[in-house]
């Protein structure tokens, strides 16, 4: 077991460093291994996942990392249910992504291409830190790691002073989340004494609510920048500058999910703070309409998708909010099969249009590219939540938990943003694909791809049917599974399910949600095929909220105004041209300027005549000896 | 063999064998006597890595002690020894002066003079970290300024000498009060005891008069605290920065201010524990304050050596935080983070001399995409960054982790204040970064840049590597330093005295004693 969960752990590490430090010797050659270097340890860890279903747990030091009196953290990792799945769903999608890239790349030029590589393989290294590691800190380097490489993938064209802005904003929202989780940590350790998991979740129930509360959502501060929550989720949007694997890789599968896991993971410090859970949900949802409300009139392909992956992130957290973690993780997986598929696809219509985004330049592309075409339908009817599908078992399993656990308004919010989502991705369907070609020109040069980018779409399409499906695999399907774990939380959660009266509204629930998934596809149809009622005079006619959402809440605008240009306006004006140069160095020199100003005063005695000089000592003489009489 | 070995004496006096080389070499040579003193420096380091794997684990007390007479009728005595807090600074310094010599390639004025001062200034920066005499202590600290005073003044930028003096003088301000102290203390012990000694144990083991304590406190930390520098003393730090040449500023950030901090632990806290629990507010305040400052500051910087320079006093500011805090975690992370910051933020300085050296401006508005002309160089400047502002697996979090959950323990406010740090450390340093070596390359001045150099590189990589090893297995450094870093918190929190700690010192003093007075003979 040690060495397969090595194997999978290192093995991306040691693409990079092949590539990262051979790459005037790979060039154009790198995918020969950076893609086996994700694959084998794709093999791996369904390995790992296969002894894991059979019971077997893992949970070893490789070295001790910083030890220093009490403080004992180690390199070590934790393999159990949570981890092996996410293990192999991280290798399994990052495998084909790294196919994928191979033909979506094609136009770098040699170096760079083995840098993208380089930076793709670092990553999954770093993601499969945070999620195998056995402690906080590491989860930690993890978290950071995963941050990194999202940096520079972000800034991959780094010359594009979009994506170099974009880059930079993405790291440094999410050190304000970090700067949550780190002080969660400094809490976790001045109280329980260790950051291991396997300790920490021992000793969780001798916090004290509050305690426990604020630990939990300092956590959660660390979880809304990393898996962009209100107010953090700002900085996703914008990542949509790098290239689109990476969106689709880590802005949509991977890392963007990692909050998600991490609460899940901490299940047991969250069962101790129900304040804490109740925050969780009430932000995701929040989150998860806010983020949909935009995507209905941006015509950014890529922005689209973003606002989407904001939007389904905050179903997740709704599912690890209201105790259902299991069904938060499911959709967590489910998501990174239809989100990244669609990612892919939008990567592969851009290929096919010489990067252009703009859904109005597009229509019609079905007839060009019949296999990107059909695969994005299928992600939109998964992600819309059209059964059989995936999306549909895993955000009904999340809405079913969040209505039976007594979260009515959550449950409604939630049902509301499943119609907005269908037609929001119904909308970006027809657009691109149907209708009369709006860009006749770039419609002639339109192709569909060489297979090495449509066989990763087929591959996720596949999964993102049948992925679902393992909600009905036996002992409870994919969340007992996860279950396995989370006793504790699954019996909470099931024992509210019976107060609640049980599986009869089950059923009404699933009929509710899938009539509002159609009603949001149909009504898509009918406005932007049938063009009743017409789009344009729509916009027109409730132009005020229409300029709100198009103009994204001008949030951007109000972080600017309120954050960021009175803290550099401030240092600058006030910190280093008034208190640094003009007081503090001002009283520095001005002791300075003091001694020479005397000495320039005292100086005028020194004339160099001796009758001066004997007048003076004469004086002297008579005040000392003047003040001895008198005293 | 090691044991005889007078080990500390020849790391002071060796550089000084290779000022007196250089100054037969005829100045026209310059190349060889580049080469001189870099094989010189290089001699050194290798000399000074025993240190490293002789050092005896687990125990606080001082190693490699040597102790001969040296002014008999003062009682001041040649006494130096090395434990864990001194151990790595020592390498560092040993270690920084190898690159800074290497980096001074490009310097064409007055080289001898220049290697001289440089050589000269290694031996100065060795003794005040080993001294156990405070005679020799504040002999050696005072020595200092008059090379690096020169290095600033003769081969600095143009407000070079205005640079030079105010550094001088500002040193020279907080090192009178240092005197007036280690005066006072001097005659305090003879008061006491009957004799005269400048022996930092004896001094340690004299009570002082409590209503003196508090002075001399302040007196000993307004001078370490200058040296820091903390705030508000900081601001000589960014003009001598700005003026030094590179490998100034590389020993200026790396050497010089951890001499201020390594006071603070030798000297300030020990010697007056009842001061540091009164004052313990003060100066975690101070700290926090130049943790937020210096970050704040440094943001809005359009020098790139001026921001380098002003993360300086926000990255020692964390130091100070974790010395204050008093407790295992946050001293071992303070002293290893005096070590990253000697790393991360030469690294910087370095390379900000690289691009210095191709294009005589640091204004940040004169670069802008430069990645794609001089890959590798950013690559470097990335590694550097990201190990300056704390990424984990590089050594800038291990120190600043280890600093701030311990300060948590203590004090979770100002620990918290500190973690700040986090957020705005990433902004100074990536928004510079992205207008330097990201966005479009448009300056016709930075389109034909060169990459590294053979030299450069080497230099570079030699100083990356550090970072890695601390980042990923730091601990070799933290067993090190425990023990030492444990009779510290004791002696500062008066919950022991000299004499339970170093009790057995005296007793291996001797045994140096008696060997050294065996070399004697040899001589």
């Amino acid at each position: 077991m040690q060495k397969l969960v090595l194997g999978v752990v290192f093995i991306p590490l040691l693409g990079a460093a092949i590539n990262g430090l051979f790459c005037w010797k790979t060039r154009r050659k790198a995918h020969w291994i950076a893609v086996p270097a994700i694959a084998i340890p794709a093999v791996l860890a369904f390995m790992i996942l296969l002894r894991v279903m059979k019971g077997e747990r893992f949970d070893h030091v490789l070295y001790w990392w910083i030890a220093l009196g009490g403080l004992k953290i180690p390199v070590g990792f934790l393999v159990d249910e949570l981890s092996a799945m996410m293990m192999s769903m991280v290798t399994f999608i990052a495998t084909w992504i790294h196919i994928y890239s191979i033909g979506y790349m094609d136009h770098e030029d040699d170096i760079s291409y083995a840098r993208y590589f380089t930076y793709l393989n670092l990553f999954v290294f770093f993601m499969l830190i945070l999620v195998a590691a056995n402690n906080y800190l590491l989860m930690f380097v993890g978290w950071e790691g995963v941050g990194l490489c999202s940096y520079l993938l972000i800034g991959y064209w780094y010359e594009k002073i979009s994506a170099a802005n974009a880059g930079m904003k993405a790291f440094i929202t999410n050190r304000i989340g970090d700067f949550g989780f780190t002080i969660a940590l400094f809490l976790i350790y001045k109280h329980l004494g260790s950051l291991i998991f396997h300790d920490v979740f021992a000793l969780a129930h001798e916090l004290s609510v509050p305690l426990a509360t604020l630990i939990t959502l300092l956590l959660f501060m660390g979880a809304t920048g990393k898996s962009a929550q209100i107010p953090l989720y700002v900085w996703l949007p914008d990542a949509m500058e790098g290239p689109t694997p990476v969106s689709s890789l880590i802005h949509a599968a991977t890392m963007v999910t990692a909050g998600v896991y991490m609460i899940a993971r901490s299940h047991a410090l969250f069962n101790v703070a129900p304040f804490t859970m109740e925050v969780v949900a009430v932000v995701g949802a929040a989150t998860a309409m806010f983020a949909a409300s935009m995507a209905l009139v941006n015509n950014d392909l890529k922005r689209v998708l973003a606002f989407s992956t904001v939007s389904q992130l905050g179903y997740m957290f709704v599912g690890v909010g209201v105790g259902a973690y299991a069904a938060g993780i499911f959709h967590l997986f489910t998501h990174a099969f239809f989100k990244g598929l669609m990612f892919l696809c939008a990567g592969s219509v851009m290929h096919a249009l010489h990067g252009e985004l703009d859904m109005q330049k597009m229509g019609g592309l079905i007839n060009k590219m019949k296999i990107t075409g059909i695969t994005f339908i299928i992600g939109a009817l998964a992600i819309a939540g059209v059964p059989p599908l995936a999306g549909f078992w895993s955000k009904d399993s999340i809405l079913h938990h969040a209505f039976v656990s007594g979260h009515k308004v959550v449950w409604f919010i939630g049902t509301v943003t499943a119609g907005m989502t269908a037609f929001y991705m119904f909308r970006l369907i027809f657009l691109t694909f149907f209708g009369e070609p709006r860009d006749k020109h770039l419609y002639e040069h339109a192709h569909e791809n060489p297979p090495v980018m449509t066989i990763p779409l087929i591959v996720l399409a596949v999964g993102s049917v049948l992925a679902g499906l393992l909600a009905l695999a036996p002992n409870g399907g994919f969340e007992g599974f996860i279950n396995r774990i989370m006793r504790t939380a699954h019996e909470m959660v099931t024992h509210g399910a019976e107060h609640a009266g049980g599986h009869e509204s089950g059923l009404a629930l699933i009929i509710i949600s899938v009539a509002v998934a159609v009603m949001g596809i149909f009504l898509a149809y009918s406005m932007y095929i049938k063009r009743v009622p017409d789009p344009v005079t729509m916009a027109q006619r409730f132009r005020p909220i229409y300029l709100v959402l198009y103009n994204r809440y001008w949030v951007d605008e109000l972080y600017f105004a309120l954050f960021i240009n009175p803290t550099v306006g401030i240092s600058r004006h006030v910190l280093w041209k008034i208190v640094d140069v003009l007081i503090i160095d001002g009283i520095v020199n001005g002791v300075a300027g003091l001694c020479s100003l005397i000495g320039s005063v005292v100086r005028r005695i020194q004339t160099g005549y001796i009758p001066d000089y004997a007048w003076l000592v004469i004086i002297g003489v008579v005040i000392v000896c003047g003040l001895k009489i008198l005293l | 063999m090691i044991a005889n070995f007078p080990i500390l004496t020849v790391l002071i006096f060796f550089p000084l064998v290779g000022v007196l080389i250089i100054s037969f070499i005829d100045r026209k040579n310059v190349n060889v006597i580049r080469w001189t003193a870099f094989v010189i420096s290089v001699i050194e380091f290798l000399i000074s890595v025993p240190l490293y794997f002789e050092f005896r684990l687990g125990t606080p007390q001082f190693q490699f002690v040597e102790k001969h007479p040296w002014i008999k009728a003062w009682g001041a005595y040649y006494y130096v020894g090395i434990d864990g807090i001194s151990l790595f600074l020592v390498l560092l310094t040993t270690f920084l002066t190898v690159l800074s010599i290497l980096a001074s390639w490009s310097i064409e004025k007055r080289v001898k003079e220049y290697m001289i001062s440089f050589l000269f200034l290694e031996t100065t920066m060795v003794g005040v970290f080993v001294a156990l005499d405070i005679l020799l202590f504040y002999l050696f600290w005072e020595l200092l300024l008059i090379p690096m005073f020169l290095l600033i003044g003769v081969w600095g930028g143009p407000r070079r000498v205005y640079a030079a003096i105010k550094f001088f003088l500002y040193t020279m301000a907080g090192s009178v009060l240092m005197l007036g102290a280690i005066i006072y203390l001097y005659w305090n012990h003879y008061n006491v005891t009957g004799f005269l000694s400048f022996d930092l144990f004896e001094l340690l083991k004299t009570p002082v008069p409590s209503t003196v304590v508090p002075w001399l406190f302040l007196a000993f930390a307004v001078a370490f605290a200058i040296k820091v520098p903390m705030w508000p003393f900081h601001t000589w730090l960014p003009d001598a920065h700005v003026e030094a040449p590179t490998a100034g500023s590389v020993i200026l950030a790396g050497v010089l201010l951890k001499m201020g901090t390594y006071g603070f632990m030798r000297f300030c806290m020990p010697f007056f524990p009842s001061a540091v629990q009164k004052f313990a507010l003060l100066f975690l305040a101070l700290s926090v304050i130049g943790i937020i400052y210096g970050a704040l500051v440094a943001l809005v910087q359009e020098d790139i050596k001026k921001l380098v320079a002003y993360s300086s006093v926000s990255h020692l500011g964390t130091c100070m935080l974790g010395l204050f805090a008093l407790n295992l975690q946050s001293v071992s992370g303070s002293l290893l983070q005096m070590i990253n910051h000697g790393i991360s933020t030469g690294a910087l300085f370095l390379l900000v001399g690289v691009i210095y050296d191709r294009r005589h401006t640091r204004l940040i508005k004169e670069y802008g995409g430069i990645a794609k002309v001089m890959p590798m160089y950013a690559t470097f400047f990335m590694i550097a960054m990201f190990s300056s502002c704390g990424l984990p697996g590089l050594n800038g979090f291990v120190g600043e982790f280890l600093t701030l959950i311990g300060t948590f323990q203590n004090y979770p406010i100002f620990a918290v204040l500190g973690t700040t740090a986090v957020v705005f450390s990433a902004a100074y340093l990536l928004w510079m970064y992205k207008r330097v070596f990201f966005q479009p390359l448009t300056n016709p001045a930075n389109m034909k840049l060169k990459d590294l150099n053979f030299r450069e590189f080497v230099i570079l990589l030699l100083i990356t590597v550090p970072m890695f090893w601390i980042g990923l297995y730091p601990k070799p450094f933290l067993e090190r330093m425990q023990p030492s870093v444990e009779a510290f918190i004791k002696l500062s929190k008066g919950e022991a005295t000299v004499s339970m700690i170093y009790k057995k010192d005296t007793a291996s003093s001797k045994v140096a004693l008696d060997l050294s007075e065996d070399t004697k003979i040899e001589d």
